[in-house]
């Protein structure tokens, strides 16, 4: 894999820092007028997410990382993989393990369409798009007449995640949900 | 066809960059500091190791003559002090300077410096003079100028900023302290540095952020003394006479109680170049006019050189250096 000079820093790049794969978020230079020139710079943690600071001295390499993202479809899990398909009529699959999988699992729905971050070809994260639109499995009895307003009860969705809805929501409504922060946003059908 | 050839700044603050130049020339008319001139082009340059200089070939013919360089100035010390020990008097020149580094929002290879010289100004006199200059252009322009008129630009010493913030005096305490209280403050990828490079290190991080919106800092540790004289301050302690102006969290400013003698010139400089060997850095000459000007002698004086773009981007709140330079 190559390497990149301090010089060639710029967001988005994709480093191996401490052995961990990072994404390039920000890159600042410090140089006093008179003194060394150091990047100093915020990584994001592509593993776990964390953001980083780190501070080198101009000049210096550091590791590229072989980093990919993709959209995949994803198709089902066994229990222990989630397996998704590539949309490039390759047919190609990967599976994701819970420690790449993490929060997306609460947001998961056959054939929709997920980012998948590869690192030397193996997953190593999935996000969902910012909105998905999932069935409700359970949910306590809607309230007629109840209309936008007013107060909220637990509903759990086919992925399996448990959002705040509306009082007026039933079984079987699909709704959409900002993945984000697991915040209902409006009923899709009914 | 090409999109890009539009300037980069606004025609807005073109205008107002026009504004600030004329009013840098007016506050020296009326101090009666003279404009001078000097070449861009010269045989030799600054020596500090840090400080990269362009080369460019100036062979008229090239298949004909050897090789034969000149330097882009990175700020117009040396000549600017040869026409000090002429017997200029006050001067000041507003010179287009260029450095070999890496662009950033603060840096380019290519800007304005202002930089002056008052013969008989003590470091203090200096930073009077600079802060009215500063006050003056940020009246006159759109920005934070009630910030800076309202409170009078701050002083403080290197020392007590080091102690205020990471309870650690920069003078006394070893180069070990600094490399292991740098890397408990900062992730910090590097070994092996400098005292300097973890003070500066340690400044830029743990310290500038929480400076107030302008203020100058002054007294510095002697291995930062550049060409700046070295005294005892009201403690006992050898200090380097020397200040630096922060505004917006930007170093804008940096002023010099001037070294006049040119045994411990010489002496610098081939510090400087000695280290640039060891490091495999570009070669510098020495200069030796400069060397037979303060042979022949500097007047007692204090110089500042400021970055006008700089001060342009404070005044007006911009972010990036490109704001405020046309292309």
């Amino acid at each position: 894999m190559a390497t990149y000079s301090t010089n060639e820093f710029k967001g988005g790049l994709k480093v191996l820092i401490d052995g961990e794969p990072c994404s390039i978020l920000e890159n600042e230079v410090v140089k006093p007028g008179k003194g060394q020139a150091f990047n100093r710079v915020r990584l994001r943690n592509l593993k776990n997410g964390r953001v980083w600071e780190r501070t080198y001295k101009s000049g210096e390499s550091v590791e590229g990382a072989d980093v990919m993202e993709i959209d995949m479809q994803y198709l089902y899990t066994d229990g222990e993989f989630w397996h998704f398909m590539k949309t490039d009529d390759s047919f190609e699959q990967i599976a994701a393990d819970a420690a790449a999988i993490t929060d997306a699992k609460n947001w998961l729905k056959e054939e929709d369409i997920y980012t998948v971050v590869l690192w030397n070809d193996s997953p190593i994260s999935v996000t969902p798009q910012n909105f998905v639109e999932l069935e409700v499995v359970d949910t306590d009895p809607g309230l007629k007449g109840d209309t936008a307003q007013g107060g909220t009860k637990p509903a759990t969705l086919s992925s399996g995640a448990v959002v705040k809805v509306p009082l007026f929501v039933t079984i079987g409504d699909v709704l959409r949900v900002d993945t984000r922060t697991a915040e209902y946003q409006n009923r899709v059908t009914k | 066809m090409t999109h890009d050839w539009r300037p980069q700044a606004s025609l807005e603050t073109l205008r107002q960059r026009a504004q600030v130049l004329a009013i840098i020339r007016e506050f020296f008319a009326k101090r009666g500091v003279l404009e001078v001139e000097t070449p861009a082009l010269m045989p030799t340059t600054a020596t500090d190791i840090y400080i990269d200089s362009f080369h460019v070939d100036t062979r008229v013919d090239p298949q004909r003559e050897i090789g034969q360089y000149l330097f882009l100035q990175t700020s117009p010390e040396f000549p600017l002090k040869r026409l000090l020990a002429a017997g200029s008097g006050a001067i000041y020149q507003l010179a287009k300077v260029f450095r070999r580094e890496q662009a950033s929002k603060r840096h380019s290879a290519e800007f304005t410096m202002l930089e002056w010289y008052r013969p008989g100004y003590t470091l203090d006199t200096l930073m009077d003079e600079v802060e009215a200059l500063v006050v003056e252009v940020f009246d006159a322009t759109t920005g934070d100028a009630a910030r800076v008129t309202e409170i009078a630009i701050a002083r403080v010493t290197y020392r007590d900023l080091f102690l205020e913030h990471l309870n650690i005096d920069p003078h006394v305490a070893s180069d070990q302290d600094f490399e292991s209280l740098a890397h408990e403050k900062i992730a910090l990828s590097a070994e092996g540095l400098s005292r300097t490079d973890y003070l500066q290190l340690l400044l830029a991080h743990c310290i500038e952020p929480s400076l107030p919106f302008a203020c100058f800092i002054y007294d510095y540790p002697v291995q930062q003394a550049a060409l700046a004289r070295i005294e005892v301050d009201r403690t006992g302690q050898a200090v380097a006479r020397r200040f630096e102006l922060f505004i917006a969290g930007m170093e804008l400013a940096n002023g010099y109680f001037e070294l006049q003698d040119a045994r411990e010139q010489r002496a610098r400089f081939e510090a400087d170049i000695a280290e640039r060997e060891r490091r495999g850095f570009d070669a510098v000459p020495l200069d030796e006019k400069l060397l037979a000007a303060l042979e022949h002698g500097l007047p007692e004086c204090s110089g500042v050189a400021l970055g006008v773009d700089r001060l342009i981007m404070a005044a007006l709140g911009k972010k990036d250096i490109r704001e405020v330079q046309a292309f």
